[in-house]
């Protein structure tokens, strides 16, 4: 009986990268050009079912020096199935570049919108890329490791 | 003698007088934010009730009240709208600072939290605590309290 | 003759309102843009980002252990479901199986804390309706539990209880009795309460029809919780996947049918008295602690004891037993065992040992100083927990240091709050207090 992330391996073999299991929770890393078609098929087929996109966060390998340096990562759920599959996509550094989910799950809406805040990754096809954690007229992206933790920000009033 | 700043007997009372009825007749803005509005809701309820001081009735527009009451976290992006409000604000008017986050910036020294509300606004009552507990808040009011009668009365 | 009087036409154009940042309704802060045809709602736009703290990036600048306090102001109507599952997190990744008796503990905790969490939603939007009585009674309800809460942990909302590996203290004696009575409390409050709001004609006619949501947008939306339920959808974490000792108790899960606010305040309702029924299921099944100290001999403070000991004068503490000041009441020795894992990398010694003799103080050192501290195996996990607005998930990405290296919450009201238009969309705009409302929104769960 295969796992859920070695089914999507022997479905799409040449889109999947890696598979790992770690702890119990089943995750497979693949490549940014097939993600609409992977999500569409976990979406679609009736064996995945994945009606619920739960997650979207990316996380900074710039301290572990990481090549590609950002990940994409999502969460997946499916009510009737009960089960979860987590999906990671590997971008590099210049103009990090993913498609957008949002046709197919409304809340990648505001999911992409704060990965675009925190990190600086764009979404492509998504409505709307703005800010939505800080106010507009900040500038840098506040969860990369090069980004200071207290770093002081202009007030408008007196001195900070 | 030297008595205040030269007033006298007749102008002191009235003075006195003022600063009773405005210190028994508080009505309060409270600018919500963050967790310290759990404690702001416990202190303003049956419990431990701050209607007995006379600051009971909170009043949602800025025109009509007279303490603003910061409570929470402000962040960067929400500097501007406490400003604005403080500006809205007619005199008399007193601020008391609810919470470390409002004080000093409490354990949020990061880039989007404003190390206290007093770099933006003049503050007349620190309440420190994480959140402070409904007895520290009363304490505070009655500190409050004693200023407005102590200080002198523009009419 | 009769002349049909000239109608004028006037040009109309729509109305662009903003419900600030401010306002009175005491949920939190979040700003509406509704444009407006007549009172007609025709669309809107949320923004959010009011309280944003910085939660994700402080969680990576100390230990494992420091990040809890941090936890504890995500949903600050019910910390404790927080605090728990940010440390199942932890113990997931460590591959860590915690002691039966402080599964229980942490259980009990929860199901306080999500009836917490309901009373005060419940409340302020009973109060934005008008009805300011069933504010009072529910923060009287409130108070009782707050004090049950502050026995235990001591402090009433701010509590960092749970530690990687168990909990912190263990329950103070008489707890099961105090508890029972707070809950027949809350119960004839909320049987009150009932009488007041559930079939009265003003609050039904506000809330009947009124924010509806379909099952299929609350799906796409990723929403969970009672929301989710009140559409119609059986989703619960406690029962899907369950974690803890849930799948030991025989509680109900309230399922709506028309997605409306009326149905969130019945599920909301049910959903109190059900917590309840698994906190006395959980009191009732119980494994035993210590009852009694054994002691041999005298019983000296342990500071004192370590004082002593550093002057030099060890023939009088022999046969002494050292106890623990009381404000670390409950975290006895005799206690630990019960409450805490015996891995000694994960958790820390109990305050006697470290005080008193050399073993215990280097274990402690090595569990708290920077550079040293819980170091957990390299790899990624997703925890969900049943927060009390829905699925509350934590994905902690861990290097093999002593900081971790990623720690997301997956906040269960941010898409609810990205589904707002849909429900106000339409409606008029008197509408947006009750369905604001019933949302639940904790501005810094969602804006962390």
């Amino acid at each position: 009986m295969l796992k859920l992330h070695e089914k999507l391996k022997e479905r799409w073999p040449e889109n999947v990268v890696e598979l790992h299991d770690f702890r119990g929770d089943e995750t497979a890393v693949i490549k940014p050009e097939a993600l609409l078609r992977l999500a569409n098929f976990i979406k679609r087929d009736s064996q995945f079912d994945m009606n619920v996109l739960m997650d979207l966060t990316a996380v900074d390998g710039l301290a572990l020096k990481w090549n590609p340096r950002f990940e994409v990562v999502y969460h997946f759920f499916s009510t009737a199935k009960n089960h979860r599959l987590r999906l990671k996509v590997r971008v590099e550094e210049e103009t990090p570049t993913v498609s957008s989910l949002t046709e197919i799950w409304p809340v990648a809406n505001w999911f992409e919108r704060e990965v675009w805040d925190m990190f600086g990754i764009r979404f492509e096809g998504h409505p709307d890329l703005k800010r939505i954690l800080m106010y507009e007229e900040f500038s840098g992206h506040p969860l990369r490791k090069d980004y200071p933790y207290n770093k002081r920000q202009p007030l408008i009033g007196p001195k900070n | 003698m030297k008595g205040n700043e030269g007033t006298g007997f007749f102008t002191s009372t009235i003075n006195d007088m003022i600063g009773w009825a405005r210190k028994y007749s508080i009505f309060q803005y409270p600018f919500v934010t963050a967790c310290c509005g759990m404690e702001y809701m416990a202190t303003a309820c049956s419990h431990y009730d701050v209607d007995r001081f006379g600051a009971g009735l909170p009043r949602f527009s800025p025109r009509q009240s007279d303490v603003l009451f910061v409570v929470g976290t402000i962040s960067h992006k929400l500097a501007p709208v406490l400003k604005q409000i403080y500006d809205q604000m007619t005199d008399p008017k007193w601020v008391v600072a609810f919470g470390v986050c409002t004080c000093t910036g409490g354990f949020y020294d990061n880039y989007a939290t404003v190390m206290g509300i007093d770099t933006l606004i003049p503050v007349d009552v620190y309440i420190p605590g994480c959140p402070p507990r409904p007895e520290n808040v009363l304490d505070g009011l009655i500190k409050l309290q004693e200023k407005i009668q102590k200080q002198k009365q523009e009419y | 003759m009769t002349t049909t009087p000239e109608i004028k036409k006037t040009r109309t154009e729509s109305m662009l309102i903003n419900v600030g940042p401010s306002h009175p309704a005491m949920h939190g802060i979040v700003r509406i843009i509704a444009e407006l045809d007549g009172e007609k709602i025709v669309s809107s736009d949320v923004e959010i980002g009011y309280l944003h703290r910085a939660f994700e990036k402080s969680a990576e600048q100390g230990g494992y252990l420091q990040v809890i306090p941090y936890t504890d102001r995500l949903n600050y109507v019910s910390p404790l479901i927080n605090n728990v599952g940010y440390c199942l997190a932890i113990e997931k990744l460590f591959g860590l199986e915690i002691t039966e008796r402080a599964k229980y503990i942490r259980v009990i905790m929860s199901e306080i804390s999500r009836v917490t969490d309901h009373l005060t939603c419940i409340g302020a939007s009973a109060m934005e309706l008008g009805a300011f009585t069933v504010f009072l009674y529910m923060i009287k309800a409130r108070e009782f539990l707050y004090e049950l809460i502050e026995d235990v942990t001591g402090a009433r909302l701010t509590i960092s209880y749970t530690r990687v590996g168990g909990v912190k203290a263990d329950l103070p004696q008489g707890f099961g009795d105090k508890c029972r009575n707070a809950i027949e409390e809350t119960r004839k409050i909320l049987k009150e309460v009932d009488e007041l709001l559930t079939r009265n004609r003003i609050f039904v006619d506000r809330m009947k029809d009124v924010g509806i949501i379909s099952r299929e947008n609350a799906l796409a939306y990723g929403i969970t919780g009672p929301f989710l339920r009140s559409t119609g959808v059986d989703y619960d974490v406690r029962r899907a996947t369950p974690y803890l000792v849930y799948d030991r108790f025989d509680f109900e899960i309230p399922v709506g049918e028309h997605g409306d606010n009326y149905d969130r305040y019945l599920c909301r309702m049910e959903e109190m008295e059900q917590s309840m029924r698994i906190v006395e299921q959980a009191l009732h099944g119980m494994p035993e602690g210590p009852v009694l100290l054994d002691t041999e001999g005298n019983v000296i403070p342990a500071g004192e004891m370590a004082d002593q000991g550093k002057r030099g004068l060890i023939e009088g503490l022999t046969g002494q037993t050292a106890a623990v000041d009381p404000t670390l009441e409950g975290a006895h020795k005799q206690n630990y065992a019960g409450i805490e894992t015996d891995n000694k990398r994960i958790a820390l010694p109990p305050k006697e040992d470290t005080y008193t003799n050399i073993e215990g103080l280097m274990n402690h050192f090595k569990m708290m100083m920077m550079g040293h501290g819980i170091r957990p195996p390299k790899g990624e996990v997703y925890f969900p927990v049943e927060g009390a607005n829905g699925e509350l998930g934590f994905y902690v990405v861990s290097d093999g240091t002593d900081k971790p290296y990623r720690v997301r919450v997956r906040p269960p009201c941010f898409v609810i709050m990205a589904a707002l238009p849909l429900m106000i969309n339409g409606s008029m705009f008197a509408d947006i207090v009750p369905t604001f409302g019933s949302i639940n929104m904790i501005g810094g769960e969602m804006d962390r």
